[in-house]
C-alpha cells in the first residue's frame, strides 16, 4: 500500500500544470449556461483539444493520450487547482463516450468521438421525461421502426445542456409490449436541429437555461445512430449510469480546489468567524480529502482488475453532500455578501460561490437521486430487503 | 501508487478477526469490566502471539515494526471485537520508548511489550486526561508531565467510566526515566500513534455496530415486514456505511504518512481521528435507535460496543482538538 506517484506521473502532473498555467484564461469565462458563455466554453474545449488535454484518458486515435485513470485524476487535480473553466462537453465525454467505448461500433467511435473531443459537437443528455426521472423504466417516448432507421416521438425534459448543444442521446421505448418495463428500450442519438425537434429552454433555480425540454415529433434517426442492440437500451444505459455516479462525473480535484478556496476564505475571516464555522470549514476540508483518498483506492481497485459496482452509489451521495457543505459554509463565511449573485457589482471576488451554491443544490437530485442511491447502498451493499419505495 | 491493502495485510486482518471471533470477546469484556482481568490477559497473550504488539516495536528490540499500516489493520479488528484493556496505550508507550535515548529503558520494556508480557498504560499530554486507562491491570504506567517521563509508583482510586470496560485512575509518583525536549518530542509522537490506533479501533467498532444492526433489521419484523425494508431504516444504515467507508482511506493515508514521517502526518491523523470517531459514534446512535428498547439494555452484547463509541471518539484527541489541528497553519 502506498500513496507515492511515479516519476512519470509526477512528470505528467508538471506538464499539465505548466500547460494550464500558460493557457487558463486570466478572467473567468461567462457562465456556460448563457449563449455567450457556451460559445466561449466551446472555444476553450478547442484549445484543450489542440494540445490533447480535453480527453486525456481516451485512446490517442480519438484525440486522447491513452492515460490511466490515475493520470486522469492527476490532470483533474491540476485542472481545478488552476481555476480552469467548467467543461461544457461533460455530458458527451463522461456519459456518451464510455457507452460508445463499451457498446458502440468502430464506425460510431470514429465518427462521433473526435468532434466530441474538440468541442465541435456538444452533446446533451435526454434521459428524463415528465413522468420518468429516477424511475427511468417508466419512459414513454417512442422509437418506431421505419425504413433505414427509427422515428422518435414524445417528450424529454431536464435535458442538461440542451438549450445550446448540438446533439442528444437517450432512451426510447421501441417495443411497448414487453412483460417488464425496462425491456424494449433502445438507446439512440439525434441532432437537436433535426426536423421535428423543438427545444424549449428551462430556467434553472437562478434563471439560467441550464437545461431544456425537448418535444419530438416523428424525428428520423438512421440505424447507424442506435447504440447497442435495439431493445437492449436499458442494459446499455446502466453501464453509463454506473460511470456517471462512479469515478468520472465528479473528480476529487474539484472538491480539493473548493476546499482550498474555502480555507483561504476562512483564514481571511477567521477573527470574525468563531469555532462553529471553523469546524464546518474543517469538516469540508476533511470531506474533500476523504473523497480524494477514496477515489485513489477505487482507482487502485480498478487497476488491479476489480470492478466497481454499487459502490459508486457511495460516491454519489458523498460528493453531492460535500459539495453543498462546501458552498453553504462559504456563503455563511461571506455573511451579507454571500447573497449577492456572481457578477453583482459588490459580489465577493472569491470565485463563484453563489452560482456554485445553486448548482450544488442540484447534486442530490441529478444522476439518480440520493434517495435512490441510498436504496441501492442498503439493498446491494448491506443486503437489506427490497421494500416499497 | 497502489492505495490498497496488499494480500498479506488483508490476510493478517482476517486472521485476527477469526482469532477474536473464536475467543468470544463479550465474556472477556464483561469479566474485565467486573475487575477480573485474567481472561483479558490470556487474550492479550494470544494477540501478542499473532504479532499485534510487535508491530509497534522496532526489530532491534524483538519487534516487527514500527508498521503503522499493519497497526491500523490490527486495531480495526480489536475494535470490531471490542477487546478490552490498554491496547492503544501499550502501542503508544512502545512508540514513546522507541524515541528515547535511554538504552536501558528500551531494553527493559520494548521486548516485553512486543512479546505481550508487559501490559502498560500511558498518561500523556496528547490524551488531555488526568487518568491512566486500566492502571490497576497494568505492569507499568508511564506518565509524561511537561518534559519529564516517569514510571508511576501507584495510582489513586479506580473510577468508573461510562464504558465499564474502561477503568480510570490517576497515576502518581515514581522514578524519572527521562527529561528534556526529547521527551516532549517522543510524547507528541506517542500521541500520534495513539490517535491513529484509536481511530482504527473506532472504525472497527463502527463496522461491528453496523453489521449487527443490519442483521437485526433483516430479521426483526413490524407491521408484518422486516424493518430493514423501510426506507427510513435503510437510509439511516446507508448513511452509516458511507461515513465509515469514507473515514477508512483517511486512516490508511494517515498510517502511511506516519510511517514516512511526512510533514503533514499530524494533520492527516487528526482528520482520520475526527472522521472515524464521529462515524463510529453515529453508528452507535443508529444501532441503538434501530434496536429500539432492546438496544437500550445492558444484557444485550450490543451494549459492549455502544458504550465504547463515545469514549473512543474523545480519547487521544477530542473532535474539537482534532479539527483545530487540521486547520492549523
Amino acid at each position: 500500500m502506498d500513496l507515492d506517484f511515479t516519476a512519470a506521473q509526477d512528470a505528467f502532473r508538471a506538464e499539465a500544470r505548466a500547460w494550464l498555467a500558460a493557457h487558463v484564461p486570466d478572467a473567468p469565462l461567462p457562465s456556460l449556461e448563457t449563449a455567450e458563455g457556451f460559445a466561449a466554453h466551446r472555444e476553450w474545449e478547442r484549445t484543450l483539444f489542440a494540445d490533447r488535454w480535453s480527453v486525456v484518458s481516451w485512446p490517442e486515435e480519438y484525440g486522447g493520450r491513452g492515460a490511466s485513470i490515475l493520470h486522469w485524476l492527476i490532470f483533474e487535480e491540476e485542472y481545478y487547482a488552476a481555476g480552469a473553466p467548467g467543461r461544457v462537453s461533460q455530458n458527451g465525454i463522461n456519459l456518451l463516450a464510455p457507452t460508445l467505448f463499451e457498446h458502440g461500433t468502430a464506425e460510431q467511435r470514429a465518427r462521433i468521438l473526435p468532434p466530441m473531443a474538440s468541442g465541435e459537437v456538444i452533446w446533451a443528455q435526454a434521459w428524463s421525461e415528465p413522468e420518468a426521472g429516477s424511475d427511468l423504466s417508466s419512459l414513454r417516448s417512442t422509437a418506431v421502426r421505419t425504413d433505414g432507421g427509427w422515428r422518435l416521438s414524445g417528450q424529454k425534459t431536464w435535458s442538461s445542456r440542451a438549450a445550446f448543444a448540438d446533439r442528444a442521446f437517450g432512451l426510447f421505448r421501441s417495443d411497448p409490449d414487453t412483460p417488464k418495463p425496462h425491456q424494449g428500450l433502445t438507446y439512440l442519438m439525434f441532432p437537436l436541429d433535426a426536423e421535428g425537434v423543438t427545444v424549449r429552454p428551462i430556467g434553472r433555480l437562478d434563471g439560467k437555461p441550464a437545461f431544456a425540454e425537448l418535444f419530438l415529433d416523428e424525428v428520423f434517426v438512421p440505424d447507424e445512430d442506435v447504440i447497442g442492440e435495439p431493445g437492449q437500451g436499458w442494459r446499455v444505459a446502466m453501464s453509463t449510469a454506473g460511470n456517471e455516479r462512479g469515478l468520472t462525473l465528479r473528480s476529487p480535484g474539484r472538491f480539493i480546489a473548493s476546499a482550498d478556496r474555502l480555507t483561504a476564505l476562512w483564514r481571511e475571516r477567521a477573527a470574525a468567524s468563531g469555532t462553529a464555522l471553523r469546524d464546518r470549514v474543517v469538516d469540508a476540508v476533511i470531506g474533500a480529502r476523504a473523497y480524494q483518498l477514496f477515489t485513489y483506492a477505487n482507482a487502485s481497485r480498478l487497476a488491479a482488475g476489480r470492478p466497481i459496482g454499487a459502490e459508486s452509489s457511495l460516491n454519489k451521495v458523498f460528493w453531492s453532500e460535500l459539495d453543498i457543505a462546501l458552498h453553504e459554509t462559504a456563503l455563511d463565511l461571506l455573511g451579507p455578501y454571500g447573497e449577492l449573485a456572481d457578477g453583482a457589482p459588490e459580489a465577493p471576488a472569491h470565485g463563484s460561490w453563489a452560482e456554485g451554491h445553486t448548482f450544488s443544490l442540484a447534486g442530490p437530485i441529478y444522476a439518480g437521486t440520493n434517495e435512490i442511491q441510498r436504496d441501492i447502498i442498503a439493498e446491494r451493499l448491506l443486503g437489506l430487503p427490497k421494500g416499497r419505495r | 501508487m497502489r492505495f490498497l491493502l496488499d494480500d498479506e495485510q488483508r490476510e493478517f486482518g482476517r486472521t485476527l478477526n477469526g482469532l477474536l471471533a473464536a475467543a468470544g470477546t463479550p465474556a472477556v469484556v464483561r469479566a474485565w469490566s467486573a475487575g477480573d482481568t485474567a481472561p483479558g490477559r490470556a487474550l492479550w497473550a494470544r494477540l501478542a502471539e499473532a504479532g499485534v504488539f510487535a508491530l509497534a516495536v522496532p526489530e532491534e528490540h524483538d519487534g516487527l515494526g514500527p508498521l503503522p499500516v499493519e497497526l491500523a489493520v490490527a486495531f480495526g479488528e480489536l475494535g470490531r471485537h471490542a477487546v478490552p484493556g490498554p491496547l492503544v496505550e501499550t502501542v503508544a508507550a512502545a512508540a514513546l520508548l522507541d524515541r528515547l535515548d535511554d538504552g536501558d529503558v528500551m531494553r527493559t520494556w520494548l521486548p516485553q511489550i512486543a512479546s505481550g508480557k508487559a501490559v502498560v498504560s500511558l498518561c500523556a499530554p496528547g490524551a488531555n486526561s488526568p487518568y491512566a486507562l486500566d492502571a490497576d491491570a497494568c505492569d507499568a504506567v508511564f506518565v509524561i508531565d511537561d518534559d519529564t517521563l516517569r514510571v508511576a509508583e501507584g495510582h489513586g482510586k479506580v473510577q468508573a467510566s461510562l464504558d465499564p470496560a474502561r477503568r480510570l485512575a490517576r497515576p502518581h509518583g515514581g522514578p524519572v526515566l527521562g527529561r528534556g525536549p526529547e521527551v516532549i518530542a517522543a510524547a507528541a509522537h506517542a500521541a500520534d500513534v495513539a490517535a491513529l490506533a484509536t481511530a482504527a479501533q473506532s472504525l472497527g467498532l463502527g463496522r461491528a455496530l453496523l453489521a449487527r444492526t443490519v442483521d437485526y433489521a433483516r430479521q426483526r419484523t413490524q407491521f408484518g415486514v422486516a424493518i430493514g425494508s423501510f426506507q427510513a431504516v435503510k437510509h439511516r444504515l446507508a448513511d452509516t456505511l458511507i461515513a465509515l467507508e469514507f473515514a477508512q482511506p483517511l486512516l490508511y493515508a494517515a498510517a502511511l504518512m506516519l510511517a514516512t514521517a511526512h510533514p503533514a502526518a499530524g494533520r492527516e491523523i487528526a482528520a482520520a481521528k475526527v472522521s472515524a470517531g464521529e462515524a463510529a459514534y453515529a453508528a452507535a446512535r443508529t444501532a441503538l435507535q434501530l434496536h429500539g428498547a432492546l438496544g437500550y439494555t445492558e444484557e444485550l452484547d450490543l451494549s459492549l460496543w455502544i458504550r465504547k463509541a463515545r469514549p473512543l471518539r474523545d480519547a487521544w484527541g477530542t473532535p474539537s482538538a482534532c479539527r483545530a489541528r487540521v486547520l492549523a497553519p
